[in-house]
């Protein structure tokens, strides 16, 4: 304490100058590791996202772009504001006005609902089995979750139309062994689109829920029996309830690309399915219609904000309760 | 007439040949793989007895707790209570509780919840389970804290909850595992008297492991000593401490010196030791040892007198050299080199506080016992 105090009195000068600025440096640098991910989104998030929204005002048109108006300061703030003046909320009414909007809202949804509940029933056994694998083969059952994405998405859903499809490898199977003497159609179905969704989001939901389970203390269960409770019991009333953070995270994680899920629906659904995300894709590519695909964008977006909002709230509180 | 004294003086079903066995361990032997963790076992363990199991991590304590409680099932052998084969009975109906090293409160679960868990899973009516929770928390003291977590408790709160949890069952036996491990040292002495406390209160057998030999001496009517799934040793805690069975329970129980030896000679009334080293001790208890065959003489160093001259009237006396002295306040440990080369280890209470007779490092001085203050092992 003396030492710091006579060291600082003979040299001042250089303490106070050094520090401050090490200190503001510092700073910067911490400050900085924040900004970067604020300024992606700003960037990669925010912006495009105005654009969008300022483009569901919009009128279609025959034109490049094919929308009304093109903000631009050609005639100064007065005529930027006259443009402003010409954009309406006309698209959104209209999604309104045709119930094939909120039909394909309210089909993505409940799709979505269900492959989620599906990919839950098939993935929570896969986790809970390897949360009580032994420890040694337990990256490598990480690893064979994980192994599906080295391959591209799109590959394996292609894959799936030649083992759903009439003559595919699935119906030539049952077929063989005479389990049926019709070829099963899936594919163009629900179905298959369920096994589509169910497939392509399995290890979204196996992670969270593994990394629920495997951090459970199995004393707990242990305990759980010592006091009369019976196994499957004690499942329902201690393993269910302590892996519910994963649960949510991973139903959520399924849930929210699953509404505006494009790929799937399109491939194996067919062309009679009505998701949210095939209609976007025809009112833009087919009808070249901007505005009225953005303004779609939009609602969707609205619409999983609910959920994300959720999944973020779970979050914090799952963080709050490990303390 | 002397007596090594024990703690309950009106309990001693051990005693008693028509006593019946509460938890009987016949010849049980548990192996994992290779490793044999209970070694052809047997034990018996009578009612409301609080019964500790001592040894070093490893020794198969928690195996037998395990195997009691219903986790681990015996690979031979078998085990009773009160009369009943528990071979095949799942721990959920197993009239035994535990209480976790771990605790292992259930986090999602208030105090309370956690408490009636084992009450509702009886399928007992409400009313009576809410009176039994708050009778429990009544007993642990935790009555202002019923609607909180487990995270939003302190370690020694958290400890009562399970104890609560685990006794609220009233079970025909409470296991518990390492109980006051996880408290802190104060906490400990205290909660040590409150578990006796509970266990005389509710008239229930207790079995408690521990690798805590403090703990055992100041809890338990009876200590099984276990050393590689086997028992040592099954006494009063003044038995385990001044007739250990073998050199393995003197060792490990408290301090010891030993001199290795042979018996030298044997009268009716005393025993001569030659010490390997040269001392001759001169000894009542000599037990079963024959002359002639080789011993260990073992010494308690409470039991050993240090002066500076050789005391006229000691039957046992040798010379050497303080080597290390350690001040600890109630008492002071001295470490004194014989002249043969033995190294003993003499504490004396510092029932005074000033002393005649100071000795300091390398001072000559003189060890002194009678000749009932130590036991001749053969084991």
């Amino acid at each position: 304490m003396s030492n710091a105090t006579a060291a600082a009195a003979t040299s001042p000068s250089a303490d106070a100058a050094q520090s401050p600025l090490a200190r503001l440096g510092a700073a910067f640098v911490g400050r900085l590791v924040i900004i970067i991910p604020y300024l992606w989104l700003l960037f990669f998030f925010l912006i495009p996202f105005i654009i969008v929204f300022k483009i569901s005002l919009s009128q279609t048109a025959i034109a490049m772009p094919p929308y009304t108006p093109v903000l631009d300061f050609n005639g100064g703030i007065s005529g930027f504001l006259d443009q402003l003046k010409q954009l309406s909320i006309d698209n959104y009414t209209w999604l309104t006005e045709d119930a094939l909007y909120f039909n394909a809202y309210v089909t993505s949804v409940i799709i979505a609902a269900i492959s989620t509940l599906l990919t839950l029933l098939v993935g929570y056994p896969i986790a809970y089995g390897m949360s009580r694998a032994p420890a040694t083969i337990r990256p490598t059952l990480l690893m064979l979750v994980i192994l599906p994405f080295w391959t591209s998405f799109l590959i394996r859903v292609y894959a799936w139309i030649g083992i759903l499809k009439p003559e595919g490898l699935l119906n030539q199977l049952l077929l063989a062994t005479g389990v049926i003497s019709q070829p099963l159609i899936i594919l163009n179905t629900y179905t298959a689109i369920f096994i589509g969704i169910v497939y392509s989001y399995l290890p979204f939901m196996v992670l969270p829920l593994y990394s629920s389970l495997e951090k459970m203390d199995y004393s707990l269960i242990e305990a759980a029996k010592d006091l009369g409770c019976p196994p499957t019991s004690a499942f329902w009333k201690i393993t269910f309830p302590l892996s519910l953070p994963g649960v949510i995270a991973g139903c959520l994680l399924v849930f929210i690309p699953a509404v505006g899920e494009f790929v799937i629906p399109d491939l194996l659904g067919g062309s009679q399915t009505l998701m949210i995300g095939k209609t976007l894709w025809n009112e833009f590519f087919a009808n070249r219609d901007w505005p009225v695909s953005s303004a779609v964008a939009v609602i969707l977006l609205l619409l999983l904000i609910v959920p994300i909002m959720l999944f973020q709230q779970a979050q914090a509180r799952a963080q709050e309760q490990g303390k | 007439m002397k007596s090594l004294g024990s703690i309950r003086r009106d309990f001693a079903p051990w005693n008693d040949p028509n006593a019946k066995p509460y938890i009987q361990f016949d010849n049980v032997t548990k192996k994992f793989g290779d490793f044999t963790a209970v070694n052809n076992l047997s034990l018996t363990i009578f009612e409301r007895e609080f019964f500790a199991l001592l040894g070093a991590s490893g020794c198969g304590k928690s195996t037998l707790l395990r195997m009691l409680a219903g986790f681990e099932e015996p690979t031979a052998g078998r085990i009773l209570l009160d009369g009943q084969d528990l071979r095949g009975i799942p721990p959920y109906r197993r009239p035994v509780n535990m209480m976790f090293q771990s605790y292992a409160l259930f986090p999602h679960m208030t105090v309370e919840n956690n408490i009636a868990f084992g009450l509702k899973q009886d399928g007992m009516p409400k009313p009576e389970i809410a009176a039994r929770v708050a009778e429990m928390l009544k007993l642990v003291k935790l009555e202002q804290f019923a609607k909180r977590k487990p995270h939003q408790l302190s370690g020694g709160q958290r400890q009562r909850v399970a104890l609560a949890r685990s006794v609220a069952k009233r079970p025909k036996v409470l296991l518990l595992d390492e109980p006051l491990g996880a408290l802190d040292k104060k906490l400990r002495e205290e909660t040590q008297f409150e578990l006796m406390d509970l266990q005389q209160k509710l008239g229930l057998t207790f079995v408690v492991v521990t690798h805590d030999q403090e703990e055992a001496m100041t809890m338990a009517d009876r200590i099984a000593i276990l050393d590689k799934g086997e028992v040592m040793q099954v006494a009063t805690p003044p038995e385990v401490y001044e007739a250990p069975a073998s050199r393995f329970v003197a060792h490990f129980v408290g301090n010891v010196n030993m001199f290795e030896g042979k018996v030298a000679e044997r009268t009716a009334q005393t025993t001569r030791i030659a010490g390997a080293t040269g001392a001759q001790i001169v000894v009542e208890n000599a037990g079963d040892a024959a002359a002639g065959a080789d011993i260990v003489f073992a010494i308690r160093p409470e039991k050993i007198r240090i002066s500076s001259r050789k005391p006229a009237d000691a039957v046992n006396a040798l010379e050497g050299e303080v080597y290390d002295i350690a001040y600890l306040g109630d008492m002071t440990v001295y470490h004194v080199r014989l002249d043969d080369g033995q190294m003993v280890r003499a504490s004396t209470m510092n029932a005074a506080r000033v002393t005649d007779d100071p000795l300091s490092w390398n001072d000559r001085a003189w060890v002194s016992f009678r000749s009932d203050a130590g036991v001749v092992l053969t084991r």
